[in-house]
């Protein structure tokens, strides 16, 4: 699956969608398809707050769990409740319905280290 | 560094699409198309599975009987020609060396299948106890190729392309056969809790054979499965691993495999301390249980009791056939009883679980 322009990535490949001063935070189909089968989602509270690199939920598939870091630091504004139920939803749609959380950006100078869709292809390419 | 083996069957797996790991210093499939869906196939028709990577040794000569005798915890004196049997092998502390498959090919004749990431190891003790036996001892692993067909209809399929009559193999007995035209061992074992075939030919026929299962069984819905749902589907019926239920600091008792062990058999290694270790009672024993609260118990997660720390997660997973999280410990005797709640330690926070009986899974 392509990674979609409009989105921002991380190394640990994360993706994230800035509106305004919210950033909504998923994982990409790469990660999804390393993970294998989701079946457990750790979400945070709303209310927390997190600084940027600090692990705010796990993402656990059959094999092992997965940590996602908060990309920018936030305070969480919404989880994605559907997770708790059908957290397959990340294997299915990972750039959609498997959104995961959505952070009140605290500072949005940070958004300058994350990577453009091109930074996150290329290091898809060289990490292969 | 010594640089990873491959099995004869690992081109296969690649053009099936398998995502390849390390494991026990062999490049296996962990996965094909999904731990969840492979783990159902299995269940509910049938899997294939390259096992080459286990060890094969073969122990011959006028003593082999004491030899293994000796080796082993099990009693392989009431062995009968053909027929297998699954066995600890301990260290004189009562540790365990491996657990291993013993077939029974001759009164001075038997093959062991052993773990992978064993087999160096083991065939370096069944060499030093071999000193002043009169047996032969042949590590002769890469000179075998072994596929497992297991699942409801792997008999089905199996009969379709051999010559022998898989309806006589009784369950833990093994038969000569040609499979799709290929001498072969057919033994009706596995590590899945389903009914099904293990398959030892020469390394040159293994992809043959392989894929001659995958064409007969087609329509009746084989698939591959990796070493992902292996794990799920043995954990389910509570079969052990070596490493995690079992090790050289975990005894077979403690492990819940004393059926396996023949204390009144004459000597053999680890007996005294497996004795003594029975007549003082067991202080650590393994237990199952299932999640009561939100979380996946992982393997060394600390298993707590009132916040005090009482054992450890020794094999844990989400259980497909169950839809429920579950896992083995191993946790001071006196808290193992059917019913009572435990915590895992998931992170830093106690997740309520439960225990309960196993195996988990028992096939209908």
């Amino acid at each position: 699956m392509e990674n979609p322009k409009d989105l921002k990535y991380t190394k640990d490949h994360e993706w994230i969608r800035v509106e305004g001063t919210r950033a909504v935070i998923g994982v990409t189909d790469v990660a999804q398809s390393l993970m294998g089968d989701v079946v457990f989602v750790e979400l945070p509270e709303v209310g927390a707050e997190y600084t940027s690199g600090e692990a705010v939920a796990n993402i656990e598939s059959v094999k092992a769990v997965s940590e996602v870091f908060a990309p920018v630091g936030g305070k969480v504004l919404e989880v994605n409740t559907a997770l708790e139920e059908t957290p397959e939803l990340i294997n299915k749609d990972a750039f959609g319905e498997g959104w995961i959380l959505v952070l009140e950006i605290s500072d949005t100078g940070e958004l300058d280290n994350l990577l453009s869709v091109e930074e996150y292809g290329k290091l898809l390419v060289e990490g292969e | 560094m010594t640089s990873l083996k491959r099995t004869p069957l690992y081109e296969t797996h690649v053009k099936a699409g398998a995502k390849i790991v390390e494991f026990g210093g062999w490049e296996m499939p962990i996965q094909y198309t999904g731990i969840i869906e492979e783990h159902n196939n299995c269940r509910n028709y049938a899997g294939i599975f390259d096992v080459s990577h286990m060890g094969e040794i073969d122990v011959k000569g006028p003593d082999a009987l004491k030899f293994v005798n000796k080796l082993v915890t099990n009693d392989v004196e009431k062995m009968a020609l053909k027929q297998c049997l699954y066995s600890p092998m301990c260290y004189e502390d009562g540790g365990v060396v491996d657990d291993l498959l013993v077939y029974k090919m001759a009164d001075d004749h038997y093959y062991i299948v052993v773990n992978a990431s064993n087999t160096d190891k083991d065939y370096d003790w069944f060499l030093q106890n071999a000193k002043g036996m009169d047996v032969k001892v042949d590590n002769i692993s890469d000179q075998v190729v072994q596929i497992a067909l297991q699942g409801p209809k792997a008999e089905g399929i199996l009969q379709k392309i051999t010559d022998c009559d898989l309806s006589k193999i009784k369950y833990y007995w093994f038969d000569y056969g040609k499979v799709n035209g290929i001498e072969s061992i057919i033994s009706r074992t596995g590590y899945t809790g389903e009914d099904g075939f293990e398959i030892y030919v020469k390394p040159e026929f293994g992809p043959g054979i392989w894929d001659k299962i995958m064409e007969t069984g087609k329509d009746e819905g084989v698939t591959p499965i990796g070493l992902g749902a292996r794990d799920t589907l043995r954990l389910e019926a509570r079969l052990p691993l070596y490493g995690h239920e079992m090790s050289d600091s975990i005894s077979p008792l403690e492990a819940g495999l004393g059926i396996f062990v023949k204390l009144n058999k004459e000597d053999f290694n680890g007996k005294t301390a497996l004795v003594k270790q029975k007549e003082e009672g067991l202080k650590r024993k393994l237990a199952g249980f299932e999640m009561v609260e939100r979380g996946i118990p992982r393997a060394e997660y600390p298993i707590t009791k009132d916040g005090k720390e009482i054992g450890w997660v020794t094999s844990g997973s989400f259980a497909p056939s169950l839809n429920k999280n579950i896992g083995l410990a191993l946790i001071k005797a006196e808290y193992v009883s059917i019913g009572s709640e435990i915590e895992v330690n998931i992170r830093n926070k106690g997740i309520k679980a439960k225990i309960v009986e196993t195996p988990f899974y028992k096939r209908g």
